[in-house]
């Protein structure tokens, strides 16, 4: 199977996988913003979740495949490019490679910390200062869970870190996908470019401004 | 003001590689470039430090060079960390002194990517490119009388297409500014070109694939969209050729 072995096909796994990241990610971000309306949404949000049943895990089992297929490849692909250069130039200089795009490989594996650590925290829900309560209606109150650990400095600053990291890797990833993908061309790609990085500053802005506001006091219910 | 620029030239510190053979250590050495006018091109003020060199009975520095036209693809030098020197569009037989000043110091190194190996000093071997030629980059066609004029219409767009990848010299200067030592500028503006052409699209899968393997079994990296290629090749080869080349291996996976 030429997906697996060859150079393009390995990219276009690493792409669709890390495509469908992408889609949980504005999934993600949609549901949370749950959270600005006022807690009874957010826990509302989540028992809904919950009632879906079988179909949670199935999702969660295909959002793992792509996680690992995404990793397993990033990992081999950057393994074979660091055997394909011998090393730097005495004087290095770069015309367009970016921050973001040289450093895919470390956002993306601080990224898998970060979502080890978060789905022990909110969805194994076993890190120490996790709160488990029910709210008036008898709902697992999800809105205390996040607020209680967040208003902690370090858990808030993991996760605005965390967030900065996912707009580094998806800054250069949105861009980097479709043209892998071959959906790019000399007209489309600087637009593209330009869409990655809006859509990876909404991402930093939505996801980074919970863990701000409930920090700052200013998300208390 | 220094005395030499009173007189119309220039004198450079070039801070070389040099390195005997294949797999010799290699390690830099400084020498002074005299008496350089802004009309030397880079390789004709190489040519004057070969000649200093020559004359103190030491070996000259080796650097591959052909038609100092701009248009071989031979010529191959990372000047200051930029293949070519880094000017728009120019090989480095056609960057000009004038682009530098009286006193400047240039490093200059040899392209470095695992399939290139450095053979002396600035030269290195570009089989590999090659390589990936033989392996697909070609139509097959029963040779004959020659076929009528126009009996196989092509476009204007397609032709111009074809024509803005065939544009690649096959220098390699890709490879040298590509993070991963990829090769897929190259390969990405032959398989485009001959893509876009009806006598190339009745191997274009086979075309794909073959030149896919050969980039692997040459060493070269992998494609993660950096696009320093682009802005490397002397001869504007775009990365449009490179998601070509992706739809290209799609399609022959698909049909
Ligand atoms: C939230 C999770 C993640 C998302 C949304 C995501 C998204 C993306 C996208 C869209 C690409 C571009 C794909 C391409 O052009 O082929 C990419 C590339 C990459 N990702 Fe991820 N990724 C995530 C997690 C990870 C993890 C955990 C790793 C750890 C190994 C990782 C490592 C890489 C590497 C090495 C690349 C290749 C760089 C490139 O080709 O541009 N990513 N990612
Ligand atoms: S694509 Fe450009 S840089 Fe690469 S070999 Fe061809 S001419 Fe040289
Ligand atoms: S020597 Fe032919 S392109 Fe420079």
């Amino acid at each position: 199977m030429s997906l697996l072995t060859s150079s393009v096909g390995r990219k276009v796994l690493m792409a669709v996988s890390g495509f469908f990241l992408l889609m949980f990610i504005v999934a993600h971000l949609a549901g949370n913003s749950t959270i600005f309306i006022g807690s009874d949404w957010l826990n509302a949000y989540a028992e809904h979740l919950h009632e879906l049943g079988p179909f949670v895990w199935v999702f969660r089992a295909f959002m793992l495949a792509m996680l690992l297929i995404h990793i397993l490849f990033g990992v081999i692909l950057t393994l074979e490019n660091w055997g394909a250069n011998p090393g730097k130039y005495a004087v290095t200089k770069r015309l367009k490679v970016t921050f973001s795009s040289r450093t895919m490989i470390w956002t993306g594996l601080l990224l898998l910390s970060f979502i080890v650590y978060h789905l022990l925290q909110f969805t194994f829900r076993v890190t120490p200062e996790i709160v488990l309560a029910a709210d008036e209606v008898g709902r697992f109150d999800v809105f205390t869970m996040v607020v209680s650990s967040l208003r902690i400095v370090a858990i808030a600053a993991i996760y605005i870190f965390a967030m900065v990291v996912l707009f580094l890797h998806t800054r250069h990833g949105i861009q980097s996908f479709l043209q892998t993908l071959g959906l790019s061309n000399d007209n489309l790609q600087p637009k593209y470019a330009l869409a990655g990085k809006l859509i990876s500053a909404v991402f930093l802005v939505g996801f980074g401004a919970i863990p701000v506001l409930i920090f700052t006091g200013i998300l208390v219910k | 003001m220094s005395a030499n620029s009173e007189h119309g030239t220039m004198t450079l510190k070039l801070i070389v590689w040099r390195q005997k053979g294949p797999n010799e250590p290699g390690r830099f050495e400084t020498y002074l470039a005299k008496g350089i006018t802004e009309h030397h091109s880079f390789l004709e003020m190489l040519d004057v430090v070969n000649q200093d060199l020559i004359k103190e009975g030491k070996e000259p520095i080796v650097f591959d060079h052909d038609c100092r036209e701009g248009i071989c693809g031979t010529c191959s030098q990372v000047i200051n960390g930029l293949p070519h020197g880094g000017q728009v569009r120019t090989t480095v037989c056609q960057l000009h002194m004038r682009k530098f000043k009286d006193g400047d110091t240039i490093y200059i190194e040899p392209w470095k990517a695992k399939a290139f190996p450095v053979l002396k000093d600035l030269m290195v071997d570009r089989g590999a490119l090659d390589k990936v030629i033989q392996a697909g980059g070609y139509t097959s066609a029963r040779t004959g009388a020659a076929p009528d004029g126009n009996s196989i219409l092509i476009s204007k767009e397609s032709a111009d297409y074809a024509m803005d990848a065939a544009e690649c010299i096959g220098c390699g200067a890709c490879v040298a500014a590509c993070p991963n030592g990829a090769a897929m500028l190259f390969t990405g503006a032959k398989v485009s070109q001959l893509a876009a052409l009806p006598q190339g699209k009745v191997e274009a899968a086979e075309r794909v694939n073959s030149m896919l393997n050969a980039m692997k079994e040459c060493g070269f990296g992998n494609c993660t969209n950096h696009f320093e290629c682009q802005a490397a090749c002397p001869k504007g080869i775009d990365v449009k050729f490179i998601a070509r080349l992706n739809r290209e291996y799609l399609k022959a996976l698909v049909f």
